[in-house]
């Protein structure tokens, strides 16, 4: 995957809820790229802002409270934030579309399987409508569903959960996006279930020569699917770089202690690694200095003054932490990691 | 009674079923079970922590609250500290309750939210008659210090605390009553990683300090194995494999156990093993398949595996197997 075609570039997006009369952000200043064919994987523990930051890409944040402050959500070298609805809709579903956590909710329970792909299909494609069933059987038959013929008939609540994710993958793949966006795709599946939808989404990815955006919490998950990974803490991305460099050369604290704290099956270990404390509620976000200073085993005195910024380490290595960066002045006998 | 004829056993478990029964027609007619835990044996040592692992709908949720008597188990026995405790009803069942107590999975739905943690805490205790007047609220402090929550958390509401805090408070009304036997059901699922460390840590710090026998249900094999001295994979109702926590991540028998442990993700990238997919999904236990339950799903199968049920039998030293491979 050497194509370096940057699909989707993301650039300083604030994302704020008004709450009470305040502005709070979820999502501060986070900017990073997706190159075309590539597996970005964005981990992070809940309430960072992972997810809100997806459904800015698709402008899906409640209309009531939820706006995009500052930044440029770039797809294509077109900036997505001044989009209208209706312009969006072009977008959506058509060169982005997403996968969400809970097939159950993402599909309409009243509607049949087959109306709602068809939909799909009617939507973005110039397809006759005869050969559109057609087409819709051919995309459950590409995920794995051998009866779609009955399938198209039957209505949610008669599929199990793999099955309902494989419909919504088929639903998503159906006009050939080059971004699919997967928020959590696996969360709600057990195990067997979930590598099976994993290497769904694997060979659909090969196969479509599509980009994916992979939201998820765990460490393992990322390790299978990702090319590179982002690492959000409290709203910002701490860390970025390809997911060798991630497991093998952690330099952000919050990166090394989440890979410590996860208890590892070749592993026999007493007592598991922690962090302490809990991610500050976004009311409470520390205003200046580092987000994470309160729970870093690392933390300096000037963490608490310094807002660290996003800088690269070495090629293709971002960190968010003061210990990495150059200008700032050292005190006596610190040995420079 | 016998009283502990093997006295290193806290809790023994024979041919234990729960069924639920599934209505239906114009008379409410019983027209069939789910077999939510259909025939389990095990004993829990003193002192131990026994993993129950396995997917959704394998019964190791209902499996956990039918040994603590939350349910009426349909068949089998209970035997805790060699009493049988399967039929027992009344003052008996809540005597016996002092010495088993349980940890939930939902930290939110656990705790009612109109108490004050002090009194969450406290309940246990003043439900027994234990604890004096006085010396009531030093033994709760004690306890939030203990499973480590600031004193002041007395006074505080459950919805003043993160996921992780509550599950803390859970544990301490679990630990109230000083019990024999804890059933922990899923209790760090519904938190984050760094958290579920935190949690897990201090399960295994409490358990060595009280001396508790700890039955561990959970669906994250890393987790269990972490946790736990032995483990038991579930399957459809059944016991599948039991053996050590290494032994049985080591050198699994069972073509699900082995399938399970493949898939989990390795946070390893250098590392991506083969993974053994399974096809299709879990069947409904209203209609468990005939022969063994795994056998539509499992790689290994052979023609008798859909007529012939396998039995849970011991395979190497300490590691008991049900299939037909190892017959």
């Amino acid at each position: 995957m050497s194509n370096n075609e940057k699909l989707l570039e993301i650039k300083n997006l604030h994302t704020g809820f008004d709450i009470e009369g305040k502005t709070y952000h979820a999502v501060k200043d986070v900017s990073f790229d997706v190159k075309s064919k590539e597996v970005v994987c964005v981990v992070g523990e809940s309430g960072c802002g992972k997810s809100v930051m997806s459904l800015s890409i698709m402008d899906l944040l409640p209309k009531h409270n939820g706006k995009i402050d500052k930044g440029q959500i770039l797809f294509q070298g077109k900036d997505l934030v001044p989009l209208n609805t209706k312009e969006m809709n072009s977008i959506r579903g058509k060169d982005i579309s997403m996968i969400f956590q809970e097939p159950m909710t993402a599909l309409n329970p009243v509607l049949t399987i087959g109306f709602q792909m068809d939909e799909v299909l009617i939507n973005h494609t110039k397809l006759k409508i005869e050969d559109i069933r057609k087409k819709s059987i051919s995309l459950l038959k590409q995920v794995g569903i051998s009866r779609g013929e009955q399938i198209v008939h039957e209505y949610p609540h008669q599929l199990s959960g793999g099955m309902r994710q494989r419909v919504v993958i088929a639903m998503a793949i159906a006009c050939q996006p080059k971004l699919l966006i997967a928020d959590e795709p696996t969360t709600a599946l057990d195990v067997t279930v979930q590598a099976q939808i994993l290497e769904l989404i694997q060979n659909i990815q090969e196969e479509v020569g599509m980009a994916v955006l992979m939201i998820t919490h765990d460490l393992g998950v990322v390790a299978e699917m990702a090319d590179r990974v982002v690492v959000m803490y409290a709203g910002q991305v701490v860390e970025e770089s390809d997911v060798d460099r991630i497991f093998y050369n952690p330099q952000h604290p919050y990166t090394k202690a989440l890979l410590n704290s996860i208890p590892r099956l070749e592993e026999e270990q007493e007592e598991l690694n922690t962090i302490k404390g809990i991610v500050p509620s976004l009311k409470n976000m520390p205003l200046e200095g580092c987000r994470f200073v309160d729970r870093c085993p690392e933390a300096m005195p000037e963490c608490k003054k310094i807002t660290p910024r996003l800088g690269e380490t070495e090629e293709g290595h971002s960190v968010r932490c003061i210990l990495y960066d150059a200008s700032r002045p050292k005190s006596e006998g610190e040995v420079r990691l | 009674m016998s009283t502990a004829k093997n006295s290193d056993f806290l809790l023994e478990i024979k041919d234990l079923k729960k069924y639920y029964p599934v209505r239906g027609g114009f008379f409410r007619k019983k027209i069939g079970d789910v077999k939510a835990v259909d025939n389990i044996s095990l004993e829990l040592k003193k002192g131990e922590t026994f993993g129950l692992v396995g997917e959704s709908g394998c019964g190791k949720s209902t499996a956990g609250r039918t040994i603590t008597r939350l349910f009426k188990p349909s068949d089998g026995k209970i035997l805790f500290e060699g009493r049988d405790i399967t039929n027992i009803r009344g003052r008996e069942l809540r005597n016996i309750r002092q010495d088993i107590q349980m940890v939930f999975q939902d930290p939110y739905a656990s705790l009612n939210p109109k108490m004050m943690v002090g009194s969450i805490v406290s309940e246990p205790l003043v439900n027994y008659g234990r604890g004096s007047e006085g010396k009531l609220k030093e033994e709760v402090m004690n306890l939030l210090t203990k499973v480590g929550l600031p004193e002041d958390a007395y006074y505080k509401y459950p919805h003043e605390f993160s996921g992780g805090q509550r599950q803390r408070i859970g544990i301490a009304r679990a630990l109230a009553l000083k019990p024999k036997l804890i059933v922990a059901d899923e209790p760090v699922s519904a938190l984050d990683v760094s958290v579920q460390s935190q949690v897990l840590n201090l399960l295994k710090s409490l358990q060595k300090e009280f001396d508790l026998t700890l039955l561990f249900i959970a669906h994250d094999l890393s987790v269990v194995k972490h946790m736990s001295d032995r483990i038991g994979v579930m399957y459809l109702g059944n016991l599948v494999e039991v053996a050590d926590a290494d032994e049985i991540y080591r050198n699994p028998k069972h073509p699900y156990t082995k399938a399970l442990i493949s898939a989990i993700p390795q946070p390893d990238p250098r590392n991506k093993s083969k993974r053994i997919i399974l096809s299709g999904d879990v069947p409904s236990p209203q209609n468990p398949p005939k022969g063994c339950p795994f056998h539509p799903r499992c790689p290994e199968a052979m023609p008798e595996c859909s007529e012939k049920r396998p039995l849970l039998k011991e395979v190497n030293n300490n590691h008991r197997a049900s299939c037909l491979l190892y017959e």
